[in-house]
């Protein structure tokens, strides 16, 4: 699986209070209407400015916090398609598989935004076609690279009925 | 090789030896949500034409974030809930019961036994010796409909406390201490173990903080091993013959093992915006507040409110302060009653709220201000937690929150305890 996009830089230490915050609990069961404010406090302005096919670079510990699923939901809906970052928190890591939204951990000091990136989900291998660089991330493990090839854990299950490890 | 806690408990659910780094399938005994992740678990199983339970006892939906509910999406939200219980035999803890993992603990898991729930401190029952952990929706959604989840087993780290803690030292300032040693990424995928005499000198009820909080160093679960204090605890509760021995072979791999001697440790304090900002009281003395929290998973409990009545006994918050005081569960309140806490606390000028998260999550009952300072006994002080990203979250024990409500300012507990 091969993914181009245009780089939005994060720092570390993104919580999912930074990406759906409680304030706007009562929007969960509206992820659309929560997806207008992904990440607001962060960059309240992010929202309005993401395109489909964006990337996000974060820093260390992306997604720290709760275990709202909520999160790498609304990062998708805004038409971002990978998230690289220099580590995940757990239970963002394993919502963003479930979800279908690729997470690949790799040291993102040299990644800038507006970089144009290539990413090969298959080798962790991301070229930084703006800076003509190569970067390696770490692989995503081949169960959780099925998870996310069969579209996310709802449609795994859907396809094989169970847990296909 | 001899086995760490999480491993014995995955091998014996998964019916096979298993070692860090595997991904496995594994039954699950107890699994929860709660009304802000719950609705989205109901709507997939909806989608997925799924929507039954396999053990429906076992399954817990609870009404805690929004309790009660402070508007209509809410409310719509909770009726997920509530028809999906009627129509799936699920069980229903209603607005006002407690928080998810206090009532978990209360009534619902044992030793040895492996809980999934849609909420992050779901590690809190680890300190029953139960694997204990924190997913998504989906992920508890198939847990309901299938009783089994995938794992990857983590690696351990153990931490071994001994020594006496000093007057004003709660297990709130050693978890406080560990996690601000280690960074709030420091055990990302891995277990906690806590052991040492520190741990077997607590009561079930601080134990439960160690778990609680492991989360907030990025841990998958947070364990103790089990013993008399366990087994008095759930004959306490009526459920004696679940009692089981849980603890790690002495020959375990661990992946590091931390010595913390608890005696050299200070009442603590985060400082806004992350848990592993910690200070000592003495560098955090003097900070000005506008509200106090004592309350929520980490530190609603009876021991808690006892500690905080104490110090608040016939004193009066702080003309700035707002003191707001939640019982973590039903019967943690009416216990609190019966003790003459609350009254305690009214007199005092608390503002005494019905059992859940309160403020915590900032969907309602004392969102901040802009600019203004909260310190609370939460687990959490991310920018925007409590309802605005301009206020400014502080963590603390009871014991140092319930004094700085009278003084109006952070204050060290150890001035007034005896």
């Amino acid at each position: 699986m091969i993914l181009k996009g245009k780089v939005w830089k994060f720092g570390d230490d993104i919580s999912t209070d930074h990406i759906a915050p409680g304030r706007l609990f009562h929007l969960r069961t509206n992820l659309p209407e929560l997806a207008k404010h992904v990440l607001e406090d962060a960059d309240p302005d992010f929202a309005k400015k993401v395109k489909p096919g964006d990337i996000i670079a974060g820093g260390k510990n992306f997604g720290l916090g709760s275990s709202r699923e909520h999160a790498p939901r609304i990062i998708k809906i805004s038409g971002v398609t990978c998230i690289l970052a220099k580590s995940f928190a757990r239970i963002f890591y394993r919502n963003a598989i479930n979800v279908g939204l690729p997470v690949l951990e790799v040291d993102t000091v040299r990644i800038d935004e507006g970089d144009e990136l290539e990413i090969n989900l298959n080798t962790g291998k991301i070229k930084n076609l703006t800076k003509n660089e190569e970067l390696t991330a770490s692989q995503i493990p081949p169960f959780m690279l099925k998870i996310i090839e069969d579209g996310g854990i709802e449609e795994h299950i859907k396809k094989y009925g169970d847990f296909q490890l | 090789m001899g086995k760490t806690i999480a491993e014995k408990i995955i091998a014996e659910h998964c019916g096979k030896d298993v070692k860090p780094g595997d991904i496995v399938v594994a039954k699950v005994d107890v699994s929860m949500v709660q009304d802000g992740t719950g609705p989205l678990s109901v709507q997939e199983l909806q989608k997925m034409d799924m929507e039954s339970v396999v053990n429906p006892e076992r399954t817990i939906l609870f009404l805690d974030h929004a309790s009660p509910s402070p508007r209509k999406e809410l409310s719509n939200a909770h009726i997920i809930l509530r028809k999906f219980a009627e129509k799936t035999g699920a069980y229903l803890s209603e607005i006002g019961e407690g928080v998810c993992h206090q009532r978990l603990v209360e009534t619902f898991v044992n030793p040895g036994e492996i809980v999934v729930g849609a909420d992050s401190h779901t590690c809190t029952a680890g300190a029953l010796g139960a694997f204990a952990t924190g997913m998504g929706s989906t992920d508890v959604a198939l847990a309901f409909a299938l009783g089994k989840v995938w794992l990857r087993v983590p690696p351990t780290f153990k931490f071994i406390i001994n020594g006496e803690p000093k007057k004003g030292v709660y297990s709130k300032d050693i978890i406080l201490y560990i996690i601000g040693m280690i960074g709030a990424d420091g055990a990302t995928y891995k277990a906690m173990e806590f052991t040492g005499d520190t741990v077997s000198n607590c009561s079930m009820e601080s134990r439960f903080v160690f778990s609680n909080m492991s989360v907030e160093a990025g841990a998958k679960a947070g364990l103790i091993p089990t013993d008399d204090v366990t087994k008095a605890y759930l004959e306490s509760r009526g459920r004696g013959d679940k009692y089981r021995e849980i603890h790690a072979d002495d020959d375990a791999n661990y992946e590091k093992v931390f010595n913390i001697d608890a005696s050299k440790i200070e009442p603590l304090v985060s400082l806004p915006h992350k848990v592993d900002n910690t200070k000592p009281i003495s560098e955090a003395k003097g900070i000005k507040i506008n509200q106090v929290y004592i309350g929520t998973c980490t530190n609603g409990r009876l021991e808690d409110l006892s500690v905080a009545a104490s110090i608040l006994k016939g004193k009066k918050r702080h003309p700035r302060v707002r003191l707001i005081v939640v019982p973590a569960s039903r019967e943690v309140y009416l216990n609190a009653l019966k003790e003459g806490f609350i009254e305690t606390f009214v007199e005092a000028g608390a503002n005494v709220l019905a059992p859940g998260c309160g403020p915590c999550v900032g969907v309602h009952e004392g969102a901040l201000g802009d600019g203004e300072v909260v310190l609370s006994t939460q687990n959490r002080n991310f920018k925007g937690r409590m309802g605005n990203p301009e206020g400014f979250i502080y963590l603390s024990s009871p014991a140092t929150a319930a004094y700085s409500a009278i003084r109006g300012e952070i204050s060290d507990p150890r001035e007034v305890l005896t």
